[in-house]
């Protein structure tokens, strides 16, 4: 038993973000986290990420605020620029919006602007995702919005070990971090890490299944998805290899391309809406990288490009399923 | 209460005059086409800054704006790696990448200046919160016009400031003007300094044009803020001798309002202010022709430096070589 009360051997989803958050505050005094409810005394976060930090290490390193987003991230990046270590929890993905000109015009660009002279090692961690009614302004995936602003890293994990090493990776990286919680997925189980200080390199994907004919590309809860969608297309004789991104932006070309230069067949697969998105910029990269090797057209699988609607046939309906990746691929050319 | 020396009035005096040539000279570069930059005169500003940067140390943390040449100076940063970033220079504080509006020089303490108004007051909490948490005596002072005031960001900043009592000042350089538009067009309550009552902040209102008021505030806010006594709202009132930008001609000002400013202007206010404290004329140009050779020195080693390689454009957008 950890002292948080988890099972070392198998911990959620909601518990290795704490297990991560935990550890990083032991290691280094200059962790701390901020954000809105986050001390025991508020209950220890809305979705008690992390409950029980502010008993253990104390309300001055974890922070309750008040409900001002820009006065949070401003707050970290500045303590950041001084050799903090900010961990800070923007309850919602949706409330980046409020949030956007400290998070694009300030943590993105100061490194750049002061020509390296300062750095924003923070993290911001946040919670997102549709499938259980949470709406339009409580679902939203966002991630393409930070991927598209130079000097920022984006960051999902597909596990909770994974979700171990790469927040931590996330913590103690030297740039600003935005890692993405899918809060439908924080009761998922599964083993912990087996060693709590193993970091997992940001940049690098991860195969997460091999394969032969089609590379199924994804992040966050899509990894467990084209899993899933792989075990059935291997009934039909398909074998579909599986990338884990991981680091959303910048993100790994080289190990994307090594794959699909094999397969030739790519899909790339992921829960926010389809236009404009990552999948764009992935898809485009392999047609730009390997055209004339590949067997059809990238595909992408992706939510509808509506608002995330409410009722449950609606939601249903605008986000993608395990079947659309099986169809995506089944309908490409088996030469 | 304290009041400036002879000797501090005097520093205030040199550093105002060299604000004021380098502004001058950057003008002129502008006029000849020599310069490629927005470009905001901080002229009529000059001795809230320059009295500020005499009582903080390097270790204490500034944050200004776009309109921030005066607080760079004041606040330590080198002339002609100052003058040098806001020509777009290798030699530049942040290596030409950032320009005038966002120049940083840490060494001095000089960590953001940032183009996006009111952007700073919650950069700077962060700065302080720092301070704070590591139990150190560094103050943090973050620069903002009256326009600041409007934004969502400065509310959200004084509350949490306020909240965590944060050793920092919040120094309102209050020019009348919003970009183009009047204080009282833009701003439905008398002063700045009284939103603070909405914050329970400590707010006060001085005359920033007068370095003995200026000077007794400041002294007062920045010793209350590192003794633990949480954060000041200090408004000083000024007026802005120039359009908002270069090319800006200000024809939104009434003709008497600048006519009257110009009149007051605090510079030449501190020339005369210095002699009857006893300095002689003898002893000002020479202080005035030492701030000549200085701009000088700095305008030439500034025009004389190269633009950065293109290799330096993808550097510095992440700290790991991995990514660029």
């Amino acid at each position: 038993m950890t002292n948080d009360g988890t099972k070392s051997s198998n911990i959620t989803m909601m518990e290795a973000s704490r297990m991560a958050l935990r550890n990083a505050m032991s290691l280094d005094e200059s962790v701390f986290c901020l954000g809105e409810d986050i001390g025991d005394e508020q209950g220890g976060g809305v979705f008690k990420v992390t409950k029980g930090l502010s008993t253990e290490f104390g309300d001055a390193r974890v922070r309750t605020t008040p409900i001002a987003e820009q006065a949070i991230i401003g707050a970290a990046i500045g303590a950041s620029l001084v050799g903090m270590r900010p961990v800070a929890e923007l309850m919602l993905m949706n409330f980046f919006a409020v949030a956007m000109d400290q998070i694009v015009n300030h943590a993105a660009k100061l490194r750049y602007m002061s020509g390296g002279q300062t750095n924003v090692p923070i993290t911001i961690r946040t919670a997102t995702g549709a499938g259980r009614g949470t709406g339009a302004q409580h679902s939203d995936m966002l991630e393409a919005w930070f991927a598209h602003t130079p000097g920022l890293k984006v960051v999902m994990a597909s596990s909770p070990a994974e979700t171990v090493g790469l927040l931590q990776s996330c913590i103690f990286d030297d740039d600003p971090c935005i890692f993405i919680e899918k809060k439908e997925r924080y009761s998922l189980r599964g083993p912990a890490p087996v060693d709590v200080n193993t970091r997992i390199p940001l940049g690098k994907a991860n195969i997460a299944r091999a394969g032969a004919d089609v590379t199924l590309i994804g992040y966050g809860g899509a990894v467990s998805d084209c899993v899933a969608a792989a075990e059935q297309l291997s009934s039909d004789g398909i074998s579909a290899e599986v990338i884990d991104l991981r680091t959303i932006a910048p993100w790994d070309e080289k190990t994307v391309l090594e794959s699909v230069a094999r397969t030739s067949r790519a899909v790339v697969v992921h829960e926010a809406v389809r236009g404009f998105g990552t999948g764009a910029e992935i898809s485009s990269r392999i047609h730009e990288e390997l055209f004339a090797d590949l067997s059809g057209p990238v595909l992408r699988v992706a939510s509808k490009d509506t608002p995330v609607p409410f009722a449950a046939s609606l939601e249903q309906a605008y986000l993608y399923s395990i079947e659309d990746i099986v169809a995506s691929v089944q309908s490409m050319p088996q030469s | 209460m304290t009041l400036p020396t002879t000797d501090a009035l005097k520093g205030i005096y040199q550093t105002s005059m060299i604000i004021r040539r380098t502004d001058e000279r950057l003008l002129s570069m502008l006029a000849a086409g020599q310069a490629r930059m927005t470009y905001y005169s901080p002229r009529g500003q000059e001795v809230i800054s320059a009295t500020v940067g005499a009582l903080l140390s390097d270790d204490d943390y500034v944050v200004t704006i776009y309109r921030g040449l005066h607080d760079h100076i004041s606040a330590g940063t080198p002339l002609g790696p100052l003058v040098a970033e806001f020509l777009g220079k290798a030699s530049g504080t942040c290596s030409g990448k950032g320009g005038p509006m966002h120049v940083t020089y840490p060494e001095a303490g000089m960590m953001v200046t940032t183009g996006i108004v009111g952007s700073g007051l919650p950069i700077a909490n962060g700065l302080a919160l720092a301070a704070q948490m590591r139990g150190e005596d560094r103050v943090t002072v973050c620069n903002f016009g009256d326009g600041a005031s409007n934004i969502g960001a400065f509310h959200e900043a004084l509350t949490l400031a306020s909240l965590w009592k944060l050793p920092i000042v919040f120094l309102c350089q209050n020019n009348l003007y919003s970009e183009h538009t009047a204080y009282e067009l833009h701003s439905p309550v008398d002063s700045v300094a009284s939103r603070g009552a909405a914050y329970a902040m400590r707010s006060v209102t001085v005359n920033g044009n007068d370095p003995d008021e200026m000077w007794a505030a400041a002294d007062e806010a920045i010793r209350h803020a590192r003794e633990g006594g949480g954060p000041t709202l200090l408004e000083a009132m000024t007026f802005r001798l120039r359009g908002h930008t270069y090319g800006d001609g200000g024809s939104y000002i009434p003709k008497n309002q600048m006519a009257d400013a110009v009149e007051a202007d605090p510079v030449p206010g501190l020339r005369a202010r210095l002699l009857r404290e006893g300095l002689s004329e003898a002893d000002i140009v020479d202080l005035e022709s030492e701030v000549d050779r200085v701009v000088n020195d700095a305008l030439q080693f500034a025009i004389d430096s190269e633009e950065p390689d293109i290799s330096e454009l993808r550097t510095d957008v992440y700290s790991s070589e991995v990514f660029a």
